[in-house]
């Protein structure tokens, strides 16, 4: 994206925010995100409109072409798209933001720890994230939920509910999502630990604890958004992926990855029902990718080339 | 370099060894083993022949033991026989590994070969009308779930135009060459745009920060023309990171062709692990994986000692 001054100096607390609106890649990230959250959240009242539910089967009506009661069409039991689509979108959603949420926390712990502490710790926990990159991911993955939950000795009923599909997709996701936060962590922490603040603090006795939560994690923060923000798109992808070989969100759940599991029998008869739900991925993980793309630049000072 | 040599290809062989006990842990995790298949196909076996299945089979021993045991004879490149096909693994996977490196090779050249020329022009005119373009079309690539980009491809061409088969290797009448290359047209082509974005991007953000070195300026005040220090001078030093950039994809490179084979049909590596794991074919499962790592690790070597190859300064140990 291109990176251009802004044409006003950004004053005091929306300075960020406001670097951000600047970056046109930000910009058309938040409109993209919000606009589909805000979908999103306007579901039930979606669904009252039209006054159905995304669950009622309608088998004489399955397969439908889009019509003013079904504004997007049917699927193959004959429900409601746009509905699925907006109760799709909050369960795809919410287990990306979980997950990333969980790898952020999990890559900034690695990352700060192998970054302060340094020596042998920081190689091998460097050597650890440079591993886990270079792993075939999805086959992997595919292994992790393939597991039988049940016999990790979780009670079999917990085990098939869909709280445990939700958590074990999330769990599986983070496991592998942190490795671009522990990176970008790590080298913001390589950089603090040596600033004035950090050592004069050490002088007057801080614990590392102290140093950690209040010197340096804060100095850090902005690498780690970015990071996160970034990741979010991958772990989304990583989460439709799974879900449309069948192995993600289970039945009745349905996120935007599962819904086109059986798209591609379908796809002469309904080529509609392949079309939504991975066009409404690919514009949450553009968005979140644009959206990453501003933050770095407006956090990043050396790319920001305007007064700030 | 000896030795920066060695301690790599001993911490590859680390790895590798760690992930095959991880797999094969996680696998014996899974619903359902193998005698519980057979008292599913098989009515009149009872508790007590199960029992001495298991012990027949090493099946009772504790987990480490029968990992050792594993290991041992697929060290002698005995990896057992696959239940699925009734072949042994072996000559179930290595027709499949061709077919895979036959999606991933034409596509990593292609992407390669689309991302260079559009990088370098990027990185020349960064912030320009054409780089904020490039940049977008990078994004949208990178932005893109690989199956349903597989799924549009097969809807417009397959569909729509007619113009290419939607899934398959050849025809059912065994297919020329050219019919071949037909087939393979969609799943490379996925392959090729899913890689292309971030490629464009790794090359585009290489050569900026190359292009922020004093040498570029000195070159630039020496009068050399723009398009001699990109070509001459960065270029080669922006290679570095492109190169490590490559070989870390392999994992993704892979991880897609699983989808794109799962999508089209092609009998590769990729769709033989869903298959293997689905079908509770442990054997072959564990020998695929294995394979997937090792492929991935192996490319990540490589790009070590190529790196090493091209910079003289960890060459000399300095």
């Amino acid at each position: 994206m291109s990176v251009e001054a802004a044409p006003f100096p950004a004053v005091g607390r929306c300075a960020g925010l406001c670097a951000l609106l600047h970056r046109p890649s930000g910009c058309a990230g938040l409109l993209l995100l919000g606009t589909i959250a805000t979908s999103c959240l306007a579901a039930p009242f979606v669904a009252m409109l039209l006054g159905t539910d995304p669950e009622t089967i309608d088998l004489l009506a399955r397969l439908q072409p889009p019509t003013p009661t079904h504004p997007l069409g049917t699927d193959e039991l004959g429900r409601d798209l746009l509905l699925r689509l907006l109760y799709g979108g909050r369960v795809s959603l919410f287990t990306g933001l979980l997950a990333a949420l969980l790898a952020a926390a999990l890559g900034t712990a690695i990352g700060v720890v192998a970054g302060y502490v340094g020596g042998r710790v920081d190689a091998f926990l460097m050597r650890l994230t440079d591993a886990v990159i270079a792993l075939p991911l999805l086959p992997l993955l595919i292994v992790l939920a393939a597991v039988d939950l049940a016999k990790l000795g979780l009670p079999a009923d917990f085990a098939s509910g869909s709280v445990a599909s939700v958590l074990r997709i999330v769990t599986i996701v983070a496991l592998f999502g942190w490795t671009t936060v522990a990176r970008l962590a790590r080298a913001a922490t390589l950089s603090l630990r040596e600033r004035e603040f950090v050592l004069a603090a050490r002088a007057l006795g801080a614990s590392d604890w102290r140093i950690v939560l209040v010197h340096i994690l804060p100095g850090a923060a902005s690498s780690i958004v970015v990071a996160t923000t970034l990741s979010i798109g991958n772990v989304i992808l990583a989460e439709s992926v799974l879900s449309f070989l069948g192995l993600g969100i289970q039945p009745p759940l349905a996120s935007w990855g599962s819904m086109l599991t059986h798209a591609q029998e379908l796809v002469f008869e309904a080529p509609w029902l392949a079309l939504w739900p991975g066009l409404l991925i690919f514009a949450t993980v553009l968005g979140f990718n644009l959206l990453g793309d501003g933050l770095q630049q407006a956090l990043d000072p050396r790319r920001r080339e305007g007064p700030s | 370099m000896r030795r920066v040599v060695a301690r790599r290809a001993f911490e590859t062989a680390i790895l590798l060894l760690v992930v095959s006990f991880a797999i094969y842990a996680l696998i014996g995790l899974m619903p359902g083993d193998p005698i519980d298949l057979m008292i599913s196909a098989d009515p009149r076996v009872t508790s007590a022949d199960a029992a001495r299945l298991k012990a027949l089979y090493g099946l009772d021993r504790p987990l480490v033991e029968r990992y050792g045991r594993w290991l041992a004879s697929a060290l002698t490149g005995d990896f057992g026989y696959s239940r699925l096909y009734g072949q042994p693994v072996v000559a179930v996977l290595l027709p499949r590994l061709f077919n895979t490196l036959l999606l991933m090779g034409p596509s990593l050249i292609l992407a390669l070969a689309l991302a260079l020329p559009a990088g370098v022009l990027c990185a020349l005119r960064p912030a320009s009308r054409l780089d904020a373009t490039l940049n977008l079309l990078a994004f949208a690539g990178f932005s893109l779930p690989s199956f349903w980009l597989a799924l549009l491809l097969i809807l417009l061409f397959s569909v729509v135009l007619g113009w290419l088969p939607a899934g398959g290797v050849a025809s059912p009448d065994g297919g020329d060459l050219l019919d071949r290359a037909r087939h393979a047209v969609l799943p490379v082509l996925t392959l090729t745009l899913l890689t292309a974005g971030s490629f464009l991007r790794f090359v585009r953000a290489a050569l900026l920060e190359t292009l922020s070195d004093d040498y570029v300026r000195t070159a630039r005040a020496k009068g050399c023309g723009l398009r001699r220090v990109v070509l001459v001078h960065a270029l080669p030093n922006a290679a570095l990171p492109i190169v490590t950039v490559v070989a870390l994809h392999m994992g993704t490179l892979l991880s897609g062709a699983l989808v794109v084979e799962t999508v089209f049909a092609w009998p590769g590596t990729g769709r033989l692990v869903y298959d293997a794991i689905l079908g509770n074919d442990y054997n072959l499962a564990l020998a695929a994986l294995m394979l997937a790592t090792l492929l991935t690790l192996s490319a990540n070597f490589l790009a070590d000692l190529l790196y090493l190859r091209l910079d003289p300064r960890i060459r000399e140990g300095v």
